[in-house]
């Protein structure tokens, strides 16, 4: 099933001795402290760890959504350091995907028109056939309806194919089974897994959810801004 | 316009909402103008359609009831005749006098006096020109008040008689009522408040209200040096519309009136965009961290903003147009132009993308991620 090149010429995720500091001036929170992250393409790593110990601002660094004070990023072999404005835009549109825990659907488009939508902003390569990618997450059948009509397992599986559509290197995921029941958890976390391993994404979710993460390839846990290990 | 169409067609409910507002906004400008237009032309159309450059008043006179008040000697047109650049010059009376026709039609009329056979004595359209005393031509649309060639004027109080000769093309007022044109000597003795067949003493055709001077467009005339060696105070053709009564008054009120509406539909318009822009900030930031460029964005918004400004102020006017028109044929003052329809129209639609334009710009300034709150 997979069409894309083979694993050796893409590279996933680089994050090496980052660090991150929110606010100024008096009050600042260490939201990340020297975290360094690989993730290779094909493999499907969990981010777990209490609230506010920064996991959600892995993702934003990782995808060129927050700057570093300190530390390398690479995606897709990008170094996203120095990266003008625009070239950061065009690299989250071509290489990289993010899946949002909920509201991350445009409200006004049809479940086909949401992986239509990321072909309009701008040029993509070799994108993915959007109700071939439907059919795929099992959405076919609600290509026409629009975000309000589906359930929260629908929605995240048209969000999940939403990012999928341009064929990202990186595929970005905060907490998807947070409103999800557990048997619809099971199906969102094990349709990430199959798709991370069919297209060789490299796919980094953030999770509070132990149920899920045996679909995962690694787990790390994040405890006030550092990350480490905690099972493979 | 993939996003821009279907959000226009999603939250269609709120847009027809706003565009009701832009076409009733549209409709009232279309109105106003036309008022606007209107009042000027029953307040001075008898001075725009003169053949006349300037006006010299007398010396000093007050510039906002100069036709009322100014007198000037008739000899002084000659020495504005021999000003430079200038090519003619002729006494003008204009009194206002309130008359009554052999058919029982009361007319208040604006009565104009000019030497017959000037340059200044109109042509009339129907009838015949002015060729003596005891004649009146009158402004076309006294017909559509039943008078008609041969019936008799008689002014009130005084009982100088005329007979009614001619017609001018179309709407000649001052003033707020119709014109009258007759000869300059019979003016000068109704001004003196002289009766048919009393004796005339002989200063009462020495004085006009001013002296009507006509010149080249594009001709060098010193109007000071004239007014200095004449010992007049000259007004251009157009600043002496503010002499004609409550012209000034009039104008301004409508102008005021114009600009409030100008003010409150820019706010109305870009607090409406603004609104509709900030409540789309969590979607603009998931735009955002999909890869949507800042032009990308203005580009959906603006367009979205133009198709509902430029389609309901399009309604909006052609409705205003359609009631123009039936309004024109009533006795209301009321006339359309293209020009301040147009200006009236575009302001509509600019002011309205500026609103959108400068929401969407505060809301790409806001960091993506605090816009989408980590996780809601
Ligand atoms: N924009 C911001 N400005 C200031 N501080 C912030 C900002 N965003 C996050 N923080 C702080 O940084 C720390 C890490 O936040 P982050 O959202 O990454 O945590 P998290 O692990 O995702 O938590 P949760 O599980 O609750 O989502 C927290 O202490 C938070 O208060
Ligand atoms: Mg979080």
């Amino acid at each position: 099933m997979s069409t894309t090149a083979p694993a050796t010429t893409r590279t996933g995720l680089e994050i090496s001795g980052v660090s991150l500091v929110h606010g100024d001036g008096e009050s600042t929170v260490t939201a990340l402290d020297d975290v360094s992250l690989t993730v290779s393409p094909g493999e499907f790593v969990a981010i777990v760890g209490p609230s506010g110990s920064g996991k959600s601002s892995l993702l934003a660094v990782a995808g060129g959504l927050a700057k570093p004070d300190s530390g390398t990023i690479r995606v897709g072999g990008h170094d996203l350091g120095g990266m003008s404005g625009r070239r950061l835009t065009e690299l989250r549109r071509t290489q990289i995907g993010f899946v949002f825990q909920s509201g991350n659907l445009i409200p006004a488009l049809t479940a086909v028109d949401q992986l239509r939508l990321p072909m309009t902003l701008g040029r993509v390569e070799n994108p993915r056939d959007p109700m071939e990618l439907l059919e795929e997450v099992g959405m076919a059948h609600r290509a026409r309806h629009r975000p309000d009509k589906l359930s929260g397992g629908e929605r995240q599986r048209v969000g999940i194919a939403r990012a999928l559509v341009t064929r990202p290197a990186l595929l970005l995921v905060d907490e998807p089974t947070a409103a999800l029941d557990r048997s619809r958890s099971h199906d969102v976390v094990s349709l990430l897994a199959r798709e991370t391993h069919g297209h060789d994404v490299a796919t980094v979710m953030v999770t509070h959810d132990q149920d899920v993460l045996e679909h995962c390839d690694k787990v790390y846990r994040m405890t006030d801004g550092t990350l480490e290990v905690e099972s493979n | 316009m993939f996003l821009a169409w279907r959000e226009l067609s999603f939250a269609r409910g709120r847009f027809v909402l706003m565009g009701s507002v832009v076409a009733l906004i549209g409709l009232l400008m279309v109105l106003l103008s036309g008022l606007s237009v209107g009042l000027v032309n029953d307040g001075v159309s008898g001075l725009q359609k003169l053949p006349v450059s300037s006006f010299a008043f007398q010396d000093g006179v007050d510039k906002t009831s100069a036709f009322s008040r100014s007198v000037v000697g008739v000899e002084t047109a000659e020495t504005w005749a021999e000003q430079d650049g200038v090519e003619d010059a002729t006494p003008f009376g204009n009194s206002l006098v309130n008359t009554r026709t052999d058919k029982d039609v009361d007319i208040d009329m604006a009565l104009f006096g000019v030497e017959e056979g000037s340059w200044l004595s109109p042509e009339a359209t129907d009838g015949a020109d002015l060729s003596g005393p005891g004649q009146i031509v009158v402004a076309g649309t006294l017909k559509d008040e039943g008078v008609a060639v041969g019936d008799t004027v008689e002014i009130d109080q005084i009982g100088t008689k005329f007979e009614v000769v001619g017609f001018l093309d179309g709407q000649h007022t001052y003033g707020h009522v119709d014109v009258g044109y007759v000869d300059l000597r019979t003016w000068q003795e109704i001004r003196a408040g002289v009766r048919p067949g009393e004796p005339v003493p002989d200063h009462v055709y020495d004085d006009a209200t001013a002296v009507a001077v006509k010149y080249d467009a594009d001709a060098d005339v010193d109007l000071a040096a004239g007014d200095k060696a004449a010992e007049t105070t000259s007004m251009t053709l157009k600043e002496s519309y503010g002499a004609s009564p409550g012209y000034t008054a009039e104008t301004s009120t409508l102008q005021m009136i114009q600009v409030f509406l100008y003010a409150i539909s820019a706010l109305v318009v870009g607090a409406f965009f603004t609104v509709v822009t900030i409540q789309r900030r969590h979607e603009i930031a998931v735009l955002r961290a999909m890869g949507a460029s800042t032009r990308y964005l203005l580009r959906d918004s603006l367009t979205q903003s133009a198709i509902l400004l430029i389609g309901s102020s399009a309604v909006g006017v052609a409705i205003g147009l359609i009631l123009g028109a039936l309004i024109s044929s009533s006795p209301m003052p009321f006339a359309l132009e293209a020009a301040p329809v147009a200006v009236a129209t575009v302001l509509l639609v600019v002011l309205g993308m500026v609103g959108a334009a400068a929401a969407v710009f505060r809301i790409t300034r806001v960091d993506p991620l605090t816009a989408l709150g980590g996780n809601r």
